[in-house]
């Protein structure tokens, strides 16, 4: 089944993540994908994720589809003008790649080559709207296309962001440009996404909530200091850190731990599981960690 | 100077829709030595305000629009006009449209597209930059410029990063779209947020052989016909 025919039979949706290496040695990535096989409906591509210079995602894609696996490309504007993405796009479609969740894109100065030009010609919201053009068979510049794609396309949102109101201005400036699917940032406030998906309540689109496979305390903290959006509530970091405790007692007696690993499986399973009435199906973020997510998807009940 | 000439005046007036009453403001600077912003363009600009149905509460010449204080000062000496009107025209670069909008919680409408010559920023600049793209989008952010408040210069909305309201790449400065959030809300506008200007043309910012060359622009563009005389030598005393 496609992403578009999953989410189009109304299921209970679950969709992972890959970020390609930095390096041309993909297979170890694509294996890490064979974890995902059959438990998924669809598997994200990252695409030079924070601005850290990889692999890329539509060859990624590419190889996953021939595979048989169904891939979701990640597409960013920092780093290609209007002309790169809209033939990227054509690209993609031609190597059986349909599902592009279309993003904005980290700057360059947060990654690895801060000096880089950052282009951002467009932006997730005209991104989109220049992919549906494509779709009716003409490009940006109003010209008439020899053969039109065919793509679902996808948008991001961040249901934690404080004001959450322009956000929310912005998702449905995405839905309006085209986005048929929308994943969001991770989640782990149940009640305020809750309140989140209240306010959004008219969109007739899927949204996935976004889970973050929880490694320590110590990301935990460093995902409330540095990344947007994103809050790990005191109850959370406690019991990641409880775990780390009994992780290092472990490695003294010289035995392994484990326990770390065991607990961010049990927080992301119980969040799956709190979420999934408000929700149309959650996107798993593990940052590396998919080995862990049939765990997680089987604790969580799915 | 920054250079700039007069939007068209369909674009000024579709701005002003739903605005039936308008004060102008007029910097007396860098746009008057361009002819965009001289007593004879305003004169010319209230007329045609009126012959379109509009009222125009009052008028006023800043010196330098670009500074805050003089702006403060001129609009003060104006405060009834200035608040008997729906809202600011303001006839100078874009410098001078952001401050006057920082100066009142109004909205504001420029008047005009400001030149790229390269990247000179006027004399008596506050914090407000202009991009000088040639197509100016204060319209649409309640007179915040998108291209110089964000980092990015995103034309749609803010990206994912904003910390605490702070930008992801400089933590130094605030969200340019967070600002433009709250100023369109402060001015009750919040419906512009919703809007979707054109794509830039980069055209723009790569400014002609002529415009290079210049550092007087009034006397060597505006004071001689482009195509036909010459321009006077630069430094002419």
């Amino acid at each position: 089944m496609t992403f578009k025919e999953a989410v189009d039979s109304g299921k209970y949706l679950v969709t992972c993540e890959i970020g390609p290496p930095k390096g041309a040695n993909i297979e170890p990535a694509l294996e890490e994908a064979e974890h995902l096989r059959g438990r998924v409906d669809g598997i994200n591509v990252t695409d030079i994720q924070a601005a850290a210079m990889r692999f890329g995602s539509m060859a990624t894609c590419a190889l996953l589809r021939q595979r048989g696996f169904e891939p979701i490309m990640q597409m960013v504007c920092r780093d290609r003008n209007r002309l790169a993405l809209q033939s990227d796009l054509l690209s993609a479609y031609a190597l059986g790649v349909q599902n592009v969740l279309c993003l904005t894109g980290d700057h360059t100065t947060l990654g690895d080559h801060p000096g880089a030009k950052p282009v951002y010609d467009l932006d997730s919201v005209s991104l989109l709207a220049a992919a549906r053009g494509l779709m009716e068979g003409r490009d940006l510049a109003g010209n008439e296309l020899d053969g039109a794609p065919d793509l679902f396309l996808g948008a991001i949102v961040t249901p934690g962001a404080d004001p959450l109101e322009p956000q929310i201005l912005k998702l449905r400036k995405k839905v309006d440009a085209g986005a048929r699917f929308i994943q969001t940032q991770a989640v782990y406030d149940v009640e305020q996404f809750a309140r989140f998906m209240d306010q959004v309540k008219d969109l007739e689109v899927p949204i996935l909530a976004g889970i973050v496979l929880l490694k320590s305390a110590g990301m935990a903290r460093y995902m409330n200091a540095n990344v947007a959006g994103v809050f790990v509530p005191d109850t959370l970091i406690a019991e990641m850190s409880e775990a780390g405790k009994a992780d290092k007692a472990a490695k003294a007696r010289g035995e392994r731990g484990g326990n770390q690993v065991k607990a961010g499986i049990a927080i992301a399973a119980r969040l799956i599981r709190e979420l999934r009435d408000t929700c149309r199906g959650v996107h798993i973020m593990p940052l590396g960690w998919d080995k862990h997510v049939p765990a997680v998807l089987e604790a969580a009940g799915l | 100077m920054i250079a700039s000439e007069l939007k068209p005046m369909e674009e000024i007036l579709a701005s002003l829709e739903g605005q039936g009453r308008v004060f102008v403001v007029a910097c007396d600077g860098c746009s008057a030595g361009c002819e965009t912003s001289g007593p004879e363009q305003v004169a010319e600009m209230t007329a045609g305000l009126e012959k379109a149905g509009k009222e125009v509460t009052g008028s006023a010449r800043v010196d330098f629009a670009c500074n805050a204080g003089l702006v403060a000062l001129t609009l003060t000496q104006h405060l009834k006009d200035v608040a008997a009107a729906d809202g600011l025209l303001v006839m100078s670069c874009g410098v001078g449209v952001q401050t006057v909008a920082d100066a009142v919680e109004m909205q504001v409408h420029p008047a005009t597209n400001s030149i790229y010559l390269g990247g000179f920023q006027g004399l008596w600049r506050s914090s407000q930059r202009c991009a000088e793209c040639g197509e100016c989008l204060l319209e649409y952010t309640g007179g915040i410029c998108p291209l110089t408040a964000c980092s990015k210069s995103l034309l749609y909305g803010t990206c994912g990063g904003p910390n605490d309201g702070k930008c992801e790449v400089d933590s130094s400065i605030e969200c340019g779209w967070e600002r433009i959030y709250q100023r369109l809300k402060a001015v009750g506008r919040l419906d512009l947020y919703a809007k979707m200007p054109p794509l830039r043309n980069f055209q723009n910012m790569t400014p002609t052989g002529k415009r290079r060359a210049t550092s007087l622009w009034a006397l060597e563009t505006v004071e001689f016909d482009e195509e036909e005389e010459s321009p006077a030598p630069a430094g002419v005393g």
